[in-house]
């Protein structure tokens, strides 16, 4: 094991599958000379040269559109979108072209591609540079989606990531990047689809993933022995199992995310888990997320609309009461 | 490099059989066997015909919703392409993609494309990874006067020449997009003069003569393999039916300006000039799409339970 940041360990997880496998390049822009926006990709272009690690033009549509190119001619592309804001931009590639492109071809053109970004607020940077977007990819058939909230997951899902035969969106937040943590050395994998149980409790469960958990670890500080955090790690797939056993345990859930609620990740769990574990829940399911407005730039006006810590301890005081 | 071009024969064989292959999914679609839109090419077919016929099996080809024609001249199976298009289990794509949607990697054919010039960076990515790995493959990319007007294709027109990519830019110049004039959608109707300004090298070409365009694409694709980056191809050329099958063609233009362009038809040219063999092409043309048709028309359906399939890899 080694301390690192999340920075590093995605850096780390990076160079495991640039090593690994030859088809794997780097495409995005400011990644290669430079070394990204937040040094993601640092280094990478000295070791790896310029066939692997290309800088783009500021153009998301075309460059996505050209990793969708690249993985259909044999590639294994990762292309960054610095803010994940910016992928708006590429909606089209992305949502039309990429994540359909195996199915509307009749599963014989696989899209083995990655997209690496980063979300979240808390930071000042306002309603344009401060998004959480999950849930636009989600709505779509066709993308998996990856949420790491520490730096060993950064490095085990980012090889998932990218051995993965279809598209994968992985998301980095903004507050955990100098996150520090112990990351395994050589190899790491974690496959897609497991969540995380962080801590064990009996009463509520707070499913939750990206620099939330770290969020609901703090709320739940103040009921010990109470709360269960399950880190969910990717959205798609979920693990339905551990989900299962977590409110099949506490009968009590809450679901915490920085996104916005409406038709958010939290509306689809929570209209699932009623569906799924109806007769398990002792109490309606709790939402804490960003309120429906877009993020303000002033910080009191960006705190009332994000979730905190606070608001989380509020919520499980209610649901404990 | 390069290929032998095809003979007057050969080329009016290509494109009478897009023709028939143009009749016959109108006539399904009138009759309620085809379902969805349908975009007809009819007029372009020397387009088709004379660019696949100068390029590689294995090089790339991304196209339009009009593109089937391409797809066809690529080399595509015409027994799965229609059983495609009318949505059977043995179809390119298992019923799964449609008219708007044709993959066949045998062909390199990495899609057509239901929205505008959405294409194009499919093409420069294959033209990228062919870069990157060294293996000499083309790509090629047909769009529409419309289509450049988006974005997208300006953003990979700039990395094209940017990385020197060897990618083919194909514009079918067919002075419409879709029912609107050029003159109505297009600050600057000189579509060459645009694209040079992306530094990309450019070439006209009468797109309704199969050998010119044979030779233009030629030209072009030998010079991308030769590392000399991409070319932009304007095609000039006119689509005989309207947009789409609902579309009758002459309310936003003249029935004489169609009836025109109709007259100087590539079909009609190449017809006239290889003479009394033309018929007995054209018969042995259409026995053979007609038998694709009625073998396809008898094939499954899909089965509702593969709905869900192939979501993901």
């Amino acid at each position: 094991m080694s301390k690192m940041s999340f920075v590093q360990a995605c850096n780390a997880g990076l160079r495991q599958e640039l090593h690994r496998d030859p088809s794997v390049f780097l495409m995005g822009e400011d990644i290669a000379h430079y070394g990204g926006m937040f040094r993601v990709t640092e280094g990478l272009l000295e070791t790896f040269g310029e066939n692997r690690v290309i800088d783009t033009p500021i153009s998301e549509s075309g460059f996505m559109g050209m990793a969708l190119g690249a993985a259909l001619a044999g590639k294994r592309p990762v292309a960054e979108l610095m803010f994940i804001d910016f992928g708006l931009v590429a909606m089209d590639q992305i949502l039309n072209n990429i994540a359909k492109t195996h199915y509307m071809s009749g599963g014989s053109c696989p899209v083995p591609m990655t997209i690496i970004t980063q979300g979240g607020g808390y930071r000042g940077a306002a309603a344009q540079h401060s998004q959480m977007l999950e849930a636009l990819f989600l709505h779509l058939p066709g993308i998996k989606v990856v949420l790491p909230s520490n730096p060993a997951d950064a490095k085990g899902l980012m090889a998932a990531a990218i051995r993965d035969d279809n598209p994968v969106v992985f998301i980095g937040h903004k507050q955990l990047f100098g996150k520090q943590g112990e990351v395994p050395d050589g190899e790491h994998f974690i496959p897609l689809g497991t969540s995380n149980v962080v801590q064990k409790g009996s009463e509520v469960t707070i499913l939750t993933y990206s620099f939330t958990v770290d969020l609901a670890l703090k709320a739940a500080e103040a009921f010990p022995g109470k709360v269960e955090v399950v880190d969910l790690r990717t959205l798609n797939p979920l693990d339905w199992e551990t989900i299962s056993a977590s409110v099949s345990k506490t009968h009590r859930v809450m679901i915490a995310h920085e996104a916005h609620g409406r038709c958010s990740v939290a509306s689809d769990l929570a209209g699932q888990i009623q569906h799924r574990l109806f007769d398990e829940l002792d109490a309606p399911i709790e939402i804490v997320s960003a309120l429906d407005a877009p993020i303000p730039f002033a910080l009191e006006l960006e705190n009332e609309v994000l979730p905190t810590a606070t608001r989380i301890e509020a919520k499980l005081r209610e649901m404990l009461a | 490099m390069g290929h032998v071009r095809p003979t007057d024969e050969q080329f009016f064989r290509t494109m009478i059989r897009l023709r028939h292959v143009e009749k016959a999914l109108s006539d399904l679609s009138a009759s309620g066997q085809l379902r969805g839109s349908l975009h007809l090419c009819e007029g372009q077919e020397a387009c088709p015909a004379g660019a696949c016929a100068a390029l590689e099996k294995e090089d790339y080809l991304t196209a339009t919703y009009r593109g089937h024609g391409y797809v066809l001249a690529k080399g595509t199976s015409l027994d799965k392409l229609i059983a495609e298009v009318l949505g059977r289990s043995t179809g390119l794509c298992k019923g799964k993609g449609g008219k708007m949607h044709l993959f066949d990697q045998e062909f390199g054919v990495l899609g057509t494309n239901g929205i505008v010039g959405a294409g194009v960076g499919t093409a420069c990515g294959a033209a990228l990874a062919s870069k990157l790995d060294g293996t000499n493959r083309v790509a090629m990319t047909v769009f529409g006067d419309g289509a450049n007007n988006q974005g997208h294709l300006m953003e990979c027109w700039n990395m094209a020449v940017l990385y020197k990519l060897p990618v083919i830019f194909f514009c079918e110049n067919n002075l419409y997009s879709e029912m609107t004039p050029l003159s109505r959608s297009h600050g600057n109707i000189n579509l060459s003069e645009r694209a040079r300004g992306f530094g990309l090298h450019t070439e006209s070409v009468n797109g309704n003569d199969p050998h010119a365009v044979f030779e233009v694409v030629s030209k072009t694709a030998d010079r991308a393999r030769q590392g000399q980056g991409p070319t932009f191809i304007e095609a000039m050329t006119y689509r005989t039916t309207g947009h789409y099958q609902a579309d009758s063609g002459t309310a936003y233009r003249t029935k004489e300006e169609v009836e025109d362009w109709r007259s100087r038809s590539p079909i009609l040219l190449l017809k006239q000039r290889i003479g009394a063999i033309a018929e007995e092409i054209e018969a042995e043309e259409l026995a053979i799409v007609q038998a694709s048709v009625t073998k396809a028309l008898s094939e499954p359906t899909p089965n509702p339970n593969q709905a869900m399939t192939e979501v993901f890899a």
